[in-house]
């Protein structure tokens, strides 16, 4: 039994994946309750319209299969948002009755039954094998595996970020454009689900990465695959390494000093281009504030939880400044979950405790033996910060307890310097509550 | 409250321009859902039927009406769902639902429970799983009661939910473990859900315990879900008027409270839709009556209160019932005048719910807004037309599918609290007995009616009425703010409420007036890319 997950479901991160694609819309092949449930839910958090169509299942439909919903769906969807893309995701249901869905769709592509000018692609992601962070990576493989055409080698980079927010995939456009190196982030949703106000109506949002750029991944230079707790069955990068001998570097995700460095050389590397003094400038900034706030958080204790990529990346960033991440866990349970962890904690001060597949109660209990002086991880970690008194910084997905959870940086030496702003202040903040004369000078 | 009615403009051209956009056969299907009001005349509009594929609808499922919304407002019973993950992760406390446990009262609102099933699972069923589930349920919180919610999977694959209920609670001995089939695809909506969990709820639960109430006037709350607080506020009214609630179905109850239910002597429906079916299996076995109340809008719940000292004719309840509305209304009338010079005659739409689109009428009545156009996303027909309707209504197969218990007159407790006779002068005096008129005859005439109103059809009315306020759920919310248009949440009430009631009143009023006049809206645009002079920024240079 699971008590308070710690994971979503597979279709929730292939949806957000298809919103970051231009003009694409998510179709989920199921009932229609897991669509309004994953709307419900990812529009929470993202605080912007997001919708996600459904075949809308019924019982006879759940017993005969849903060929008919299915083809009535792409049509109505296809009127009513001339879409470039249809990405069809199966849903529990439709795998559970053994529902051949990509059989489906070649066959009714193959009978000109589907309209022409949409492309239509499957992606299957049954949640009972998997998270939505599964989900995530296997839409952004499945695009990969599906749209992609080799073509003439191109100046241009591939990078596959993981499940991250708005502004960190705008740091990702920022950070090749400073390599003057055109860029294929798949998948893009900065503006999609971070849009602005409307002069008019907008059926599909504007935005996202374009189909024509996604074609073209196969010609890249190279790839940047970022979420080091991966293996090659989930991951889009080494899809585009086997079809079409595009390198890919698979990385952690880049926050803290060290993975960032390992980022932006990579990229350095790949385009034979300098690194911007810009970049350089902030990493020297964040180093000398890390010396000014040494004091403050060495010896430190942190619990982190979420999605298996962002734990790792803040378990590395966390060694790095002598707090030690006495418990790293997720809710999904990828095998090489653990070495990921140890791969990044080398440096860390102290036992830590690696877990996968664990819910907010085993969580709970770690934490209370552990007894960390700060929590970092996603909303659904309030109830317990707020029982065992412990702040909680919010990060990642899902926050739907306070706003601006897509402006948040997690990436880069920008990002990296506002998560340590905070996580000082948050730990100062508590010795200065804390204290029994209080004090007003650090 | 009155005021002369403003004439509304007829919709019918921008009916006919909606459904231009659709393909015939959808535009047909659609045609019958949207109906330009005549409150003299009996109209029939289309509702409770299936959605079209692909036409994003705002609609749940089955289990959602089951699981969130029936049963996840009690607190002491674990709802365990059987299925992979994200069905109970969805619906773990986006409710809002509140609940007052006490220092040592048990509360598992808080947690979300699922069996999360795996591929082998899938394969080889989920029975043994389950069965393990409910004894760590058990072992670890003691629960007076376990329901089992089925989900689409879990259906498919041919688990028996209610097979392992039984044999769990034998087993486990001090625990009621019942089951639902409330798998998502087995209706058109949460409505199916609704009544499934009153089904069960019947069943395994009312009528356990015959302990008689101890207060003097006995009532149940039925479909009242304390979103927001609402109960608490409807609660303490009917405390300072001396009426105990034995039970409410389900806001901040417990099972406890659900076992005694038939021992009160009268049901008061709030939310029709969802729990209907509750008052009458009640009324057909035990003998207790049910009228329809409303606790949204202050005259409205002066008239709830009036009504359930009608029923009990007592002369000292309905005396202390007019001192409490005495105390409360002047505050509530001071509030609306304030905030009515600012309101009045701006335009509201609603969709939304099963009752809420009709109830929510209420308050922007009292404020002078008029409600121009609205529509629920789940009722049935009696929900617009009236309850007079439910003969004429056809039973279709998903209807069909959502078992109708045979209800008997329980041989040693029925008992008729109110003789048929004493009934119908009630009727005669106003009061809804066994009945609800619907929301169609209290609209204003040429308003639009549009029931599961789709993406494009809202976008379109918005273009037409503009609207001052869009009344609607989260998933509306940020794509109506786009336009320019607030939106507040009446599934959730944003974080605000309660709205119920004296108190919850004023709570409206005020926070209508905040969204509907602040400023933001007309800074959308930025004044050097507005048309509009006056607000555009007059620089001038200055010379040093
Ligand atoms: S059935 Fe599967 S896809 Fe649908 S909500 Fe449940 S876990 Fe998610
Ligand atoms: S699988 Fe079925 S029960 Fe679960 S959310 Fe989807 S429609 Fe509802």
């Amino acid at each position: 039994m699971q008590t308070n997950p710690c994971k979503l479901c597979a279709p929730l991160g292939a949806s957000l994946v298809l919103r970051g694609i231009d003009g694409s819309m998510p179709f989920l092949h199921g009932s229609q309750g897991c669509a309004t449930y994953i709307r419900r839910y990812m529009i929470s958090h993202f605080r912007e319209p997001l919708d996600i169509a459904s075949s809308s299942f019924h019982e006879e439909t759940a017993i005969f299969g849903g060929r008919q919903e299915l083809l009535e769906g792409i049509h109505n969807v296809y009127k009513q948002y001339s879409p470039k893309l249809i990405g069809i995701v199966s849903t529990c249901l439709a795998e559970t009755i053994g529902e051949d869905t990509q059989a489906l769709i070649s066959q009714m592509k193959a009978n000109n039954e589907l309209p022409e000018d949409v492309e239509v692609i499957f992606i299957s992601a049954p949640s009972y094998a998997g998270s939505h962070s599964d989900g995530f990576r296997q839409a952004t493989k499945a695009l990969v595996e599906q749209l992609c055409i080799k073509g003439e080698t191109k100046q241009q980079i591939n990078i596959l970020p993981a499940f991250l927010s708005t502004e960190d995939l705008r740091y990702l456009r920022e950070v090749a454009d400073s390599f003057n190196m055109p860029a294929v982030i798949l998948p893009d949703y900065s503006s999609t689900l971070d849009g602005e106000i409307w002069d008019s109506y907008q059926i599909l949002p504007k935005g996202g990465e374009k189909l024509e750029s996604i074609a073209s991944m196969g010609s890249s230079l190279a790839t940047i695959e970022l979420g080091s707790a991966l293996d090659n069955s989930l991951s889009a990068g080494s899809a585009l390494e086997e079809r079409y001998f595009v390198p890919n570097y698979r990385m952690a995700l880049p926050i803290g000093v060290k993975a960032t460095d390992r980022f932006l050389d990579s990229i350095a590397k790949i385009t034979k281009n300098p690194i911007s003094t810009k970049y350089s400038r902030q990493r020297g900034r964040l180093i000398d504030s890390y010396a000014d706030a040494h004091k403050y958080i060495s010896g430190k204790k942190a619990a982190i939880f979420g999605d298996e990529d962002m734990v790792v990346g803040l378990a590395g960033f966390l060694s790095e400044i002598g707090i030690t991440p006495v418990l790293c866990a997720s809710g999904s349970m990828r095998s090489n979950f653990g070495e990921a962890v140890s791969e990044v904690v080398k440096d860390a001060k102290g036992p830590i405790v690696i877990k996968g597949n664990v819910d907010f109660i085993d969580i709970e209990e770690d934490i209370r033996m552990l007894k960390p002086d700060i929590l970092i991880g996603n909303s659904k970690g309030y109830a317990m910060s707020r029982r065992l008194n412990i702040p909680l910084l919010r990060v990642g997905f899902p926050i739907h307890d306070r706003i601006g959870a897509q402006r948040i940086l997690h990436i880069g030496y920008q990002g990296t310097q506002q998560l340590f702003d905070q996580i000082v202040n948050i730990i100062l903040e508590r010795s200065q509550k804390d204290s029994s004369v209080g004090y007003t000078y650090i | 409250m009155i005021r002369p009615e403003k004439i509304l403009p007829n919709p019918s051209k921008v009916k006919e321009a909606i459904l231009a956009k659709y393909p015939a056969k959808i535009a047909r299907k659609r045609e019958k859902s949207m109906v330009v009001n005549d409150p003299k005349l009996d109209q029939e509009i289309q509702s409770n039927v299936r959605t079209i594929p692909g036409i994003i609808t705002q609609r749940g499922c089955t289990y959602a009406g089951c699981k969130g919304v029936v049963l996840g407002p009690t607190r002491d019973i674990i709802n365990l769902v059987h299925g992979p993950i994200g069905c109970s992760f969805y619906a773990w406390l986006t409710r809002r639902n509140q609940t007052d446990p006490g220092p040592d009262g048990d509360n598992f609102m808080n947690y979300c429970f699922s069996t999360d099933m795996q591929d082998d699972n899938i394969v080889f069923g989920g029975e043994k799983k389950l069965k393990q589930a409910i004894q760590e349920a058990y072992d670890i919180f003691h629960p007076k009661a376990i329901g089992v919610f089925s989900t689409c999977p879990v259906g498919l694959i041919g688990d028996d939910v209610h097979a392992v209920s039984r044999e769990m609670k034998e087993k486990l001995g001090d625990c009621n473990v019942f089951g639902f089939s409330c798998e998502g695809y087995k209706g058109v909506s949460q409505s199916a859900g609704h009544h499934i969990a009153n089904n069960q709820l019947f069943k395994h639960v009312v009528g356990l315990n015959d302990e008689k109430p101890t207060g003097k006037y006995n009532i149940n709350l039925l479909g009242e879900y304390n979103i927001g607080g609402d109960g608490f506020e409807i609660d303490r009214l009917f405390k300072a008027c001396g009426i105990n609630v034995v039970c409410t179905f389900s806001g901040n109850s417990t099972i406890g409270a659900f076992e005694k239910s038939h021992t009160a002597d009268l049901n008061l429906v709030m939310c029709h839709r969802s729990i209907n079916y509750m008052a009458e299996m009640m009324k057909t076995k035990f003998g207790i009556p049910w009228i329809k109340i409303n606790f949204i809008g202050a005259m409205a719940t002066a008239k709830a209160l009036r009504k359930v000292g009608e029923y009990f004719g007592d002369k000292k309840l309905k005396d202390r019932i007019e001192q409490v509305i005495s105390l409360e209304m002047p505050e509530v009338l001071k509030a609306q005048e304030d905030v009515k010079s600012r309101t009045a005659g701006k335009l509201a739409m609603l969709f939304v719910g099963g009752s809420r689109a009709h109830h929510y009428q209420e308050l922007f009545k009292e404020i002078g807004m008029d409600v121009v156009s609205a529509g629920y996303e789940f009722a049935h027909r009696d929900d617009y037309e009236g309850r007079k309707v439910i003969p004429t209504i056809k039973v279709d197969a998903d209807s069909r599918n959502i078992e109708e218990l045979t209800i008997e007159k329980d041989p040693e407790r029925y008992n008729l609290r109110a003789s048929v006779e004493k009934m119908e002068k009630l009727k005669k005096k106003g009061l809804e007995v066994s009945d609800y008129v619907g929301m169609m005859s209290d609209m204003q005439d040429q308003s639009l009616i549009v029931d599961d109103i789709t993406h494009w059809e809202s976008d379109k009315l918005i273009e037409y009425y503009k609207p001052d306020i869009f009344c609607a759920g989260i998933k509306e919310k940020y794509v109506v703010q786009k336009t320019g248009i607030p939106l507040k949440q009446l599934h959730s009430y944003d974080s605000g409420g309660p709205y119920a009631g004296f108190k919850g009143a004023i709570n409206f009023y005020k926070e209508i007036d905040q969204m509907t006049n602040t400023k933001i809206w007309k800074k959308l645009k930025a004044p050097w890319l507005s048309s509009n002079k006056e607000s555009s920024i007059n620089a001038e240079y200055v010379s040093a």
